[in-house]
């Protein structure tokens, strides 16, 4: 008599799993792993060189190095008007572009019709979104710095035109994000506003914008610290290459020569002497610790209030 | 006599409500209406002085045997070659390590391990491009590529196409990886009911029916490439201009690149010469580039979204 094998849970096991070693699979996933490690290794060795060539600068200038002005001697050169010109962009654009770029996400999540001319502002948008922002500096080279020139202020190569470039640089991605976070909020919350006859306005400002105000605002800072790392458009929009003076007064702040810490990056990254070098470096960390850290107050808030509807 | 039936106009509300409403809308109107004020302003102000430039050369010099618009000499295939060259090169890079840092994160990692990695990816997204481009010209070039290609002297379009890489390899993973989540589970568990392993549900599941998004990240990636502006500025040497070149180990120029030292230089760079106005022909050559590969990119994207 033939005797059936019976089945046990160990046969099951055995069979499901594949007698051998999955050689093809292991070298997959060593592969992935790897090349996720690349890129780990790059952002550590990237930020270690800037910290090994910068922090020395720093440690020796101390707050001397953020508080003096620019100079092509080595010594006593620093960033000072980086930062005042970083700071008043970061307002500028966020003046500017916040505002106007979620009111449109408003427009178009809540309020737009589906015509023709809402396509067209989508579409359009969303193409805006991939222009190369040297194209946005020619924008601001042709047109802004030839509004303020005709206005009078100054020769037109002001903060004023930097700050409008940029914002008008981000604003289709100011408008992105926050259209996203505004179509997250669930159409049960807008029906409850108007099932207790709230008109549009205010369900938009009463509840949906402060569901969706988490999202707008992670939208926004990541918006902001792209604008703020920003240099090409603002070599073009007739930022200030090399050392200049400011004049004394607050209205020179908006109608003189500027500079932002991008700007003063490339500048000494152009020059041959290793004093430079070094100096470059400190000045990338006081980018990075702007740009990266408002990264990380997004990434932040975002894992803080993500919420599945 | 029965109170009167609502109607339409009831239930819109007082006439000051509607008015208010009315405004309210109008003022929305007006801001998404400032997108399309940009973009035409962006078209205007590139068109004039691009045809400006045209008027104000003789067409052979777009064809002479180099770039050096400070001499006259206006060549597009030389900044056109090295457009190609350095997004090819950055392709190169970001294309395999986006990729498989994508099927990583979507396929392979536990979620303890996502929650850590993507905000590193994130962070390398945040890096100024300016960052990168010192980077390139102070590591990649003096210590990767010399040491490598000891006959490479000086700045070389390969640090700045390693650069620009680097630079698109959280766009390329992102995008992908959205594209490889939309992917639903039942495909996936249907593929491991049929006893496929990991990499073959990974390969031949997940990865043809995310193509489209695939495609798209790639597209977009390209394009991120070819507008860069910062790394190849710093990175590929030949800030007065270039010969036609498509040597990778040597200094050569871009678009972008030409753009950034043309405007460095700006002080005797102004008015209405030539060497001026051709920034604008450049600028309009690379947004048409740009704009027809996003056209194409979205067109993908698009297509992800149908699908499930």
């Amino acid at each position: 008599m033939s005797t059936t094998q019976a089945v046990t849970a160990g046969t099951v096991t055995h069979s499901l799993r594949r007698s051998g070693v999955d050689i093809a699979g292991m070298v997959f996933s060593a592969a992935l792993i790897l090349s996720l490690l690349f890129t780990l290794a790059v952002l550590a060795i990237l930020i270690g060189d800037q910290l090994g060539r910068g922090l020395p600068v720093i440690a020796e200038r101390g707050t001397d190095f953020l508080t003096s002005t620019l100079s092509s001697r080595t010594e006593n050169a620093g960033i000072l008007q980086g930062i005042i010109g970083t700071a008043m962009l970061a307002l500028m654009v966020s003046l500017l572009a916040f505002p106007i770029g979620i009111l449109t996400a408003v427009y178009l999540e809540e309020y737009a019709p589906p015509t023709k001319l809402t396509r067209i502002i989508d579409v359009n948008v969303r193409n805006l979104a991939g222009v190369p922002s040297v194209v946005y500096g020619l924008l601001g080279l042709a047109a802004f710095v030839g509004l303020f020139a005709a206005l009078g202020v100054g020769n037109g190569r002001n903060i004023l035109t930097g700050g409008l470039t940029l914002a008008v640089l981000i604003l289709p991605l100011v408008i992105i994000t926050s259209a996203e976070a505004i179509r997250a909020v669930p159409n049960a919350i807008r029906e409850a506003g108007y099932g207790i006859g709230a008109s549009r306005w205010q369900v938009v400002r009463k509840l949906v914008l402060p569901s969706a105000a988490p999202g707008i605002l992670t939208g926004t800072v990541l918006a902001l610290s792209r604008a703020l790392g920003e240099t090409a458009p603002l070599i073009l929009a007739g930022a200030v290459l090399g050392s200049f003076s400011t004049g004394g007064s607050a209205v020179d702040l908006f109608t003189g020569p500027y500079t932002a810490l991008p700007i003063i990056s490339f500048d000494w990254a152009r020059k041959p002497q290793d004093e430079f070098r070094a100096l470059t470096s400190a000045a990338i960390l006081a980018l990075l610790a702007v740009t990266l850290m408002a990264n990380a107050f997004a990434i932040f808030l975002r894992n803080r209030y993500d919420r599945k509807w | 006599m029965t109170a009167a039936a609502p109607t339409g106009s009831r239930l819109q509300g007082t006439a000051a409500r509607r008015r208010n409403e009315g405004a309210v809308k109008a003022v929305l109107l007006g801001a998404a209406f400032v997108t399309v004020l940009i973009s035409v302003g962006i078209v205007l102000s590139l068109i004039f002085q691009a045809f400006a430039f045209l008027a104000s050369i003789d067409l052979s010099e777009l064809f002479d045997a180099g770039w050096f618009p400070r001499r006259g000499m206006f060549s597009i295939p030389t900044v056109l070659a090295g457009s190609l060259l350095v997004t090819a090169i950055a392709m190169a890079i970001s294309a395999p390590i986006g990729l498989a840092s994508a099927i990583y994160l979507s396929e392979y990692a536990q979620p303890r391990t996502r929650k850590i990695v993507k905000p590193v990816l994130e962070i390398l997204a945040g890096i100024p491009s300016v960052v990168l481009g010192f980077f390139a010209l102070t590591f990649i070039n003096p210590v990767l590529i010399q040491g490598l290609f000891p006959d490479a002297k000086g700045a070389t379009l390969l640090a700045a196409g390693l650069g620009v890489g680097i630079l698109t390899i959280p766009l390329v993973a992102s995008v992908s990886e959205d594209a490889m989540q939309a992917v639903p589970r039942a495909l996936r568990e249907a593929s491991y009911g049929l006893g496929a392993k990991r990499i073959t549900t990974s390969l031949r599941v997940v990865f043809p029916a995310a193509i489209s998004g695939i495609v798209a990240a790639l597209i977009l990636a390209a394009s991120r490439a070819i507008g860069e502006t910062m790394v190849v500025a710093l990175a590929a040497g030949a800030t007065g201009g270039s010969l036609f070149t498509v040597n990778p180990l040597g200094p050569g120029q871009t678009l972008t690149g030409a753009m950034a030292s043309l405007a460095a230089g700006s002080d005797n760079v102004t008015g209405n010469s030539s060497a001026f106005l051709s920034l604008f022909f450049l600028g309009f050559l690379l947004f048409l580039i740009t704009f027809g590969l996003n056209l194409v990119g979205d067109i993908f994207v698009r297509r992800t979204r149908q699908q499930y």
